[in-house]
């Protein structure tokens, strides 16, 4: 069974079932299908009808119909949770596939899913007939191929690579280095001290950055990828303990952006796989 | 120094750093080096007056049009905004783009800030050198697969691209930790042919200003 990224959480199914699922050739109506020339100038009740009869719903069912993306996220991945605020506020409707990390030891380290991604990583993003991963690529193709109705990077260039600065501070500078593969190296007695480290040492530079970019959000006021950026570190950041207030500005946008629905649907406790006791 | 020109501050070591320094090359831009020593001093980077430009402490850094950015992968993309000429470093298609920074970042976030000079301080002497090679075996294995799919003459069909800038100076950071490239030949056939071109032969770490003398060409 899919679920809906917007909605009705429903029980995962295993990976093999949902993956062979995805190989099915969509054969459903859609509206969005351009319809034959005939068929156009029937009213509406006709066409109706005329769907129902073999001769015509053969040829309707054969029209082309977009297949919805299918993004490869988990609950609590940081990662995935930027690429479904974008998705949300893009108003994408869209299936997931949960990846969970640590089941099965770590479903992600299975054969079919490394075909998808080498890295063996979530999140990846089944859309327009290709596989993206790399949650920023993944975001700025979102943002290229669907600008409306909310843009994630600003139009002047400077901005922009205020923009991207901040979101490379935190998916190259802080998030790699203590992802679930690091701190597994780390080991679990070093692991707590070590994700605080990166985590102060990333938030304390991100503080000051942010000092001369933000406004109501990190860069200005409006919002960017780097908000998809900050608040899924912030929620990593309460995971390891991190004391925030050293931070006042991360605060203040984090809470500001956690008001906004996108960042609601698409929060950890509220996944397809969110375990129950992580549920909101 | 020419007031106006950008100013890049760089280690000639940092493959950070070299990527912006073949971009510069690649589009022709004029601009100065102020070199940061990641090692004398304990770390130039860590001076309270560098801290002011790069609160996180890290080359490269850029002063470009009365703005400072950091982040060699952001500064690339405002490069390629502001002056897309002669060398584009990012092709036109949007499935295209996505390839290339999802290579790009599969190098910028999946690998090199694992291997770089703070995390192999924490990870301690004697660690260091298999942590490396473990995290560049481990990135450069899904690398080789991904371009299996995307690569031409380069990482992305047949034109340069934001993903060789980030290819060739981790390829370097393979070899000075003593990773077996024979086992990823896509990586290596692409790495030479760049190694070719004169933008990666100027900004080469061995022909910087603040190369030591035993490491210069």
């Amino acid at each position: 069974m899919r679920m809906l990224g917007k909605g009705n959480p429903s029980k995962a199914e295993t990976l093999d079932v949902l993956l062979s699922q995805t190989q099915r050739p969509t054969t459903a109506w859609s509206p969005l299908a351009p319809a034959p020339p005939t068929l156009l100038l029937a009213p509406p009740f006709t066409k109706q009808i005329l769907r129902e009869i073999p001769l015509f719903k053969g040829h309707w069912n054969r029209m082309a119909v977009p297949e919805k993306p299918v993004l490869y996220s988990y609950f609590r991945s940081s990662c995935s949770w930027r690429v479904r605020i974008a998705l949300a506020l893009k108003g994408i409707d869209y299936d997931i596939l949960p990846i969970s990390l640590i089941k099965d030891g770590g479903q992600q380290f299975t054969k079919e899913f490394k075909t998808l991604n080498p890295m063996s990583q979530v999140p990846t993003l089944k859309i327009d007939g290709i596989i993206l991963t790399q949650s920023l690529a993944i975001i700025e193709y979102l943002e290229e191929t669907r600008p409306t109705p909310v843009r994630l990077l600003p139009q002047d260039p400077k901005k922009r690579a205020h923009v991207r600065m901040i979101s490379d501070l935190i998916a190259s500078g802080i998030q790699p280095l203590q992802n679930l593969s690091v701190l597994k190296k780390v080991g679990q007695e070093t692991q707590l001290a070590w994700a605080q480290a990166v985590i102060n040492s990333g938030f304390g530079a991100l503080e000051h950055v942010l000092q001369s970019t933000a406004g109501k959000y990190c860069v200005g006021n409006e919002i960017s990828m780097a908000d998809l950026c900050l608040v899924p570190q912030v929620a990593n950041a309460e995971r390891f303990k991190v004391d925030l207030s050293s931070y006042p500005t991360i605060n203040r946008i984090n809470k500001t952006l956690l008001t906004m629905e996108a960042f609601q649907v698409s929060h950890p406790s509220r996944q397809p796989d969110t375990p129950p006791e992580f549920q909101a | 120094m020419q007031a106006g020109k950008p100013v890049l501050y760089s280690y000639f070591r940092s493959s950070c750093s070299w990527r912006v320094r073949i971009a510069l090359a690649l589009k022709g831009i004029d601009y100065d080096i102020l070199p940061i020593s990641l090692i004398k001093d304990g770390g130039q980077q860590f001076t309270k007056e560098f801290k002011t430009l790069n609160p996180m402490s890290q080359v490269p850094t850029l002063k470009i049009d009365g703005i400072i950015l950091t982040q060699s992968l952001a500064i690339i993309e405002y490069l390629e905004e502001t002056r897309p000429t002669p060398v584009r470093l990012l092709p036109q298609d949007p499935k295209k783009r996505a390839h290339v920074r999802m290579i790009s970042d599969l190098i910028a976030s999946g690998i090199q800030p694992l291997q770089n000079l703070s995390v192999l301080k924490k990870v301690g002497q004697e660690t260091q050198l298999a942590w490396a090679q473990a995290v560049i075996n481990s990135g450069f294995g899904a690398l080789e697969h991904v371009l299996q799919s995307t690569a031409g003459k380069y990482c992305v069909g047949n034109e340069i691209s934001m993903a060789d800038l980030c290819l060739v100076p981790q390829v370097a950071n393979a070899e000075r930790f003593k990773v077996d490239l024979s086992s990823y030949p896509t990586i290596n056939r692409i790495n030479k042919t760049l190694l070719t071109m004169e933008a990666f032969q100027v900004s080469h770490p061995s022909r910087q200003p603040d190369t030591p003398p035993e490491f210069q060409a």
